[in-house]
This record gives structure tokens, sequence and C-alpha cells, in this order.
């Protein structure tokens, strides 16, 4: 678990590469502040990394680095090993928040990445009632997000991203809006979803119990300027019973050894505050 | 009292206890029914307070009638202009021609505003360039354009149309600038990553997202359209209801003045009924309203 183990597999087989990446703004008051600095990561093809940090400390910053809605200020970003130069087809995005479009309903929804990728209407929908299907939403095609509950918006979520057959899945903190039943439920979804799709995950929480559940590994960020400061291999076998694998003593063994590597971050963090 | 259900409490074992009052159960429905007319009888009252005091007022002898006009004599004039037609023509004529001025105004405004708040607002670099002088043109007072287009477009109506289309460009402009500006980031991340492309986010994100922007607008916007052309034609013209009030101001008419406006207020509200209805339409995406707004 040390900072070799860091950059994982051969960068030039991984799907997602970060090499020494920092990411700085410049605040209003002319004060450069700092968000990533020489980070470095790997994700292999299908695999699920889930990263971890303080509040503020840069998590997002590198999703949207890797989707390419923003560059980074040194570094090398690399999707299957060439650099990342805008957005790339192969990349799907969950986001925190609501980003389902609130004026269209779920079938137009789910639709909407293949109808802008140029798919014809009566295919792109047909795809998208199929995956209406996958997220357990048959029935709702026809109602319009705000008519949803948060858990079923962010299943019309799912269903959009897996549409677009994604085989790099960034996802940013998306259950974390959503009550302890709820974000279970979708835990365990999202897990048969990618178990079928195989996609490579980095999903970032703040949850570490939720990064251990899901994860093959849990990455460590430092406080800011985030880097990797640890990753752990998680050797939960799977597929995995998300109710019951919490209190399996390995899990808790697991959780207890980052538990002690974040909170030395987290108390650092809120020095800095 | 007829939709006040009674229902018997559950009878008390105990004898000595007093018989128990039947329980009144009043619908939610009901008492909002019961809201809505008493609000609609209160408003009725306030009318009728206002006029009412106005024509006594005038009866009474407190307030002249030559500089103020009376309730019954602007009916009449109303009457008079509709049986008889005004004094530059038939009254149908000439809120027929200042409908058509303002509507046309409204139309090429609000979509020359709309294109280009839109077009503004998804470019930086056209806004910083152009923000200064919209700017400028906005502080400018609008209505003094109203001289200028006489001068060069004559008394007809493209002179009117004009001075609306002024009106009614930068509200409708601001309003969708400023829509543009405001849709939400994530959205156009999320259709970014999607696999939208710059004018498919501007259709599906961006263009949905200032439509409320817009429409607002258009609320506002066509009371002024109304106002450009008639100031268009007060300042200038052949026939219209501009013309008409000026007509009336210049032969002392106070009811004639109030008659017009009245019936400029009736095209306004209608106009108003139209817009909203619209508005329904488009915006049918959004949750309901809560009662009462």
């Amino acid at each position: 678990m040390s900072a070799a183990l860091a950059s994982g597999p051969m960068a030039g087989d991984s799907a997602v590469a970060l090499d020494g990446v920092a990411r700085r703004f410049v605040t209003p008051a002319g004060d450069v502040l700092s968000a990533l600095e020489d980070f470095d990561l790997s994700i292999a093809p299908g695999e699920f990394c889930a990263i971890v940090g303080p509040t503020g400390c840069g998590k997002s910053t590198t999703l949207g680095l890797i989707a390419g809605l923003a560059r980074p200020q040194a570094g090398s970003v690399r999707v299957f090993g060439a650099p990342v130069s805008g957005v790339d087809r192969r990349v799907g995005f969950v986001f925190q928040q609501d980003a389902v479009f609130p004026w269209r309903d779920v079938l137009a929804n789910v639709s909407a990445g293949p109808r802008f990728r140029g798919v014809g209407r009566s295919r792109a929908e047909e795809e998208a009632r199929d995956w209406i299907d996958r997220v357990h939403l048959r029935g709702f095609e026809k109602s319009l997000p705000h008519q949803l509950s948060g858990g079923m918006r962010k299943r019309v979520a799912l269903a959009q991203t897996f549409i677009n057959k994604p085989e790099i899945l960034l996802m940013d903190e998306p259950f974390s809006a959503l009550d302890v039943q709820t974000r279970e439920l979708m835990q365990e979804e999202l897990l048969q979803l990618w178990s079928a799709n195989r996609a490579a995950v980095l999903f970032v929480t703040h949850d570490l119990d939720e990064a251990i559940l899901l994860a093959d590994r849990v990455a460590v960020l430092t406080s800011r300027p985030a880097r990797v400061k640890s990753v752990h291999a998680i050797d939960l076998p799977r597929p995995r019973a998300i109710a019951t694998l919490r209190y399996d003593p390995r899990f808790i063994e697991i959780a207890r050894l980052i538990a002690e590597d974040l909170r030395a971050e987290v108390l650092k963090a809120r020095a800095a505050h | 009292m007829a939709n006040v259900a009674t229902l018997p409490t559950a009878r008390a074992p105990d004898a000595r206890s007093p018989a128990p009052e039947p329980l009144r159960i009043e619908s939610l429905a009901d008492r909002q029914r019961r809201r809505r007319r008493l609000v609609l009888a209160l408003r009725l009252a306030v009318l009728v307070f206002l006029v009412g005091g106005w024509e006594l007022g005038v009866r009474a002898g407190a307030i002249d009638p030559f500089f103020f006009g009376q309730p019954s004599a602007i009916a009449d004039k109303l009457v008079d202009w509709s049986v008889n037609g005004t004094s530059i023509g038939p009254l149908w004529w000439q809120v027929g021609v200042t409908i058509y001025e303002a509507g046309a105004g409204f139309l090429i405004g609000a979509v020359l505003g709309v294109l280009c708040g839109i077009a503004l607002g998804r470019n930086a670099l056209l806004a910083d360039v152009f923000s200064i002088y919209i700017k400028v043109a906005n502080s400018i007072p609008r209505v003094v354009l109203g001289s200028i287009f006489i001068v060069a477009l004559g008394l007809g109506s493209p002179s009117k149309i004009a001075l609306a289309v002024v009106m009614v460009f930068f509200v409708v402009f601001a309003n969708a600038f400023q829509g543009v500006r405001e849709a939400d980031k994530n959205l156009i991340a999320n259709a970014r990553i999607l696999g939208a492309t710059r004018w498919q986010i501007t259709q599906a994100v961006v263009i949905p997202s200032a439509l409320s922007w817009i429409l607002a607008s258009l609320h506002v916007s066509f009371g002024f359209a109304l106002v450009g052309a008639i100031v268009g034609e007060f300042l200038g013209a052949r026939e219209g209801m501009g013309l008409l009030i000026a007509t009336a101001q210049g032969a002392f008419d106070a009811n004639g003045v109030f008659a017009a406006m009245i019936v400029i207020a009736v095209v306004a509200l209608l106009a108003e009924g139209l817009l909203t209805l619209l508005e329904n339409r488009l915006l049918s995406w959004r949750p309901e309203k809560s009662a009462g707004e």
C-alpha cells in the first residue's frame, strides 16, 4: 500500500492515467489556490476505484480533468493511453446534483445521449426503453423529473449514462443526497449494472463505507492540495451483498485501516480552515 | 352549510357525560371555494367604492368633471364611440391599427431580442464587445426615438412599429441574455459528456432554461410595445388609439382620454391572457405551483 502502488498497473494499458497532474485556480483576491499537486493515479480497464478524502480536497476536480471539462496546468491526463483533449465519447459522468433535464420526460432524458450522437429517434427510444427497464423505471417513461423521487431521478441519471456504454465511468458523490435506505439500493443496482458492462469506474465519495463496499481499490487523498496518500486493495469477494457486507470482520478490518489514514488528513484539513 | 358534513362522534360509554356535539368536518376544497368567493366579493367592493366614489364626488361637486371626467360619462363615451364611431373614424379601426402596430413591433422586437440575447449569452467575446453599447442604448430614453422615426419613416405604421420594436427589444434581450447566463452549469456539463455539440447544447439545454426568463419578459414587453405604438401615434399619425387620445386632449375631453385608456387596457389584458396561455403551454414541465400563487 505504498506510493509505488499508486500508479497501479503499467500506465500504458490503463484506462485512466494521471501523471504528476497539477490544477491550480486563481482566487478573486489574486491568490493561487492549488487543488491538485503532483497527482498520480491510474485505473485499469474494468477496475472499480474509489477516491476518498477530506471535504473540498479536490476530488471533483480530478473527475473534471478526466472528463475533459478542464485542463491541468502541469502533468498529463491520459485515457486509454491518449492525452485528454476535450470530452471523450467513451467517458460517462454521473453528477452529484441532479443533472437530468427537468423539461424532458424520462424517455427523452435517457435517450438524450444517443440522440446527441446522431442515432435516429426510434432506435434511440427503443434503446432507452431497454435501459429504463434495467433501472426498474418501467411505466415512468412519460414522467417528468420533478414528479419522481430523488432515488428515481438518480436511476434516470444512471440509465442516461449507461446507455452510452461508457468504458470509463466517472461518478462524483452520486448517492450523497439520498437517504440511507435508498442509497443502499442504488449501490446494489450500480454494482449490477457495472458487472454487466465492466467499465473502469472512478467513484468519488466522502463515505468510506461506500468506497469499500463498492470498489476494488480505494485511494485516500491528502488535504488540499490533493495528492494520492495511499491506495488500498479491497480483497472482498464479488458479488458483494451490500446490506450485510458491512458486518463482515474483513470489511471492518479494512475500514479501520483506511479510516486511520483518512482521519489524519481530515484533521489536517480542519486545522487549515 | 350544504357543504358541511355532519358526523356523529363515537358514542361515549359513560352515560353521565353530556351528549357529544356532532363533529363538523369541512373539506379543504370547501374552504378554498369560500375563500375565493370572499376575495371576489372584496374585489368587487373595492371597484364599487372607487368608481362609485368618483361618480358621487362629481355629482356632489367635489370633483370637477371637466378635468377628471366622470364614470357615467366615460361609459356613455364608449357606447357613443362603438355605435356612432369616433371623430377620426370607427373605433374598431383605431383599435385594430394600434394592435397591428404594437403586435408587429412586439413580434419583431421579441424575435430580435431573443436571437441577440442567445447569441451574446453563448459567446463571451461578442458579449464583451457589445455589452457596452447595449448598456448605453438602454440608458437612452427610447421614447424620444419616436420623433426620429416619424421624421424618417413618416406618419404611417412603420414609424410606430419601429418605436415598439425598440421598446421591446431591450427588455427581451436583457432577459434572454441573463437566462442564457443562468443556465445550470451541471446540465451543460452533462449534455457535453453525453455527446452534445455546442449547437445541440444551445438547443437542448440553454434555450429551454432561458425560456422562463424570456417568457417573463414578454409579459412586460407587450405593455411596452403598446406604449411605443401609442406614443408614436401621439407624436404624429393619421389613425390609431394614440391619435384618438391626442384628439380628445385637444378638445379638452377628459372622458375621451379615459375611454381610450380603458379600451387600451382591455387590449393589454387580452394580450396578457394569451401570453399566460403560451407560457403555461411551453413551461408545462415545471412543477405545479402551490395554491394561492
